[in-house]
């Protein structure tokens, strides 16, 4: 079920996601220390192009690589195939990366929260 | 020679079980058991062999739930106390009791293009092979598979993917792949891409650890993801 272009594709997001993985931990360790206030993130977030860069590309390979991967889960245990398989290995990537998207545009550029 | 009695149970059919009594041999091997029961219980069961030696691959089936060449098992290294199941080989429809249809099996072989691709004819002069290059000692490594549907049978993916081409015919394309007088190169590529190729393989390794003749078919699959990618930045595709 998983043809060579998927296969790539989950490859290759696994590959982005590896550095990603390893700053965001790195980022959580560093922020969490003296405490953890939604202040103390919001300042360091909004307005940052590269915080924006950062999770918005963890944002889309999670997406990719999730939505494949369960793909072949539901393939392999739950036996769907065909569009049916394919529409929902596309709602799965749609839904994670509106929900990721949203969360990083709101910590980013979003207007009214106010640090 | 001993007087005890082994108990063997046949499973034929999907749930249909049967117990027989078998009396132990010193030297006796799982297919010399079935055998005795096809020649001295039940002529009706229906099971396959042909060289007895482990060069034909006609003899496997499940034993006590794991695929293995019956001709070369010893039934002393199976039993549990003095008991055994028997079962028709996994992933592959059954015809009668122990004799599954290998057609799905074939059919994935020249599916993953597991067919000799010549571009000499009879006047070329032979093409030199030579013994030590790493791609004969890539090939050489998967030559000796029998077709013995052991891996098939134990392959985890097979059961839950049915398009999925499986370790033996993967690994005879890698062979294939790998062979200095095999001209198939891009088609053997395309045919493991598609959408029952390698790239289904979850490396779970049930194929090299059931191998009855020790080969490895996972590193040989792992062989062809590491072409085909390298093709795809390649070709772009």
């Amino acid at each position: 079920m998983l043809s060579l272009r998927l296969y790539m594709l989950q490859r290759i997001s696994a590959l982005l996601m590896a550095p990603l993985v390893l700053g965001h931990l790195g980022v959580m360790i560093y922020a969490i220390q003296g405490g953890l206030s939604a202040a103390e993130i919001l300042g360091r977030t909004q307005g940052s192009v590269l915080w924006f860069a950062f999770y918005g590309l963890f944002v889309v390979a999670v997406s990719v690589h999730g939505a494949i991967g369960l793909r072949t889960v539901i393939h392999e245990w739950g036996g769907l195939k065909g569009p049916v398989l394919e529409a929902v290995m596309w709602a799965i990537g749609l839904a994670l990366f509106a929900l990721g998207a949203r969360a990083v545009w709101a910590v980013t550029f979003a207007a009214g929260l106010g640090a | 020679m001993t007087t005890n009695k082994l108990s063997v149970t046949i499973e034929r059919g999907s749930d249909a079980q049967e117990v027989f009594e078998v009396p132990a041999y010193d030297n006796q091997t799982v297919l010399d058991v079935v055998s005795w029961v096809q020649q001295n219980a039940d002529p009706t069961l229906s099971y396959r062999f042909a060289c007895r030696v482990g060069m034909c691959g006609s003899c496997a089936m499940m034993v006590n739930g794991v695929p293995r060449w019956t001709c070369r098992t010893h039934i002393s290294k199976v039993l549990k106390g003095n008991a055994v199941t028997i079962g028709p080989l996994r992933n592959l429809p059954v015809i009668k009791d122990l004799a599954v249809d290998m057609d799905p099996f074939f059919d994935k072989w020249v599916g993953a293009e597991g067919v000799h691709h010549g571009a000499l004819t009879r006047d070329d002069p032979i093409a030199p092979v030579d013994e030590d290059s790493a791609p004969r000692v890539e090939a050489n490594a998967g030559i000796e598979c029998i077709n013995c549907s052991v891996c098939y049978a134990a392959c985890d993916t097979v059961a839950g993917n049915a398009d999925y081409l499986g370790p033996a015919a993967l690994q005879r394309a890698w062979t294939l792949l790998n062979d200095a007088k095999d001209e198939g190169r891009l088609a053997i590529l395309d045919a493991v891409s598609g959408a029952g190729g390698c790239h289904n393989c979850h490396s779970m390794g049930s194929c090299t650890l059931y191998c009855p003749n020790e080969l490895d078919p996972m590193s040989a699959i792992a062989g062809l993801k590491r072409e085909t990618a390298r093709n795809f930045f390649k070709r772009g595709r």
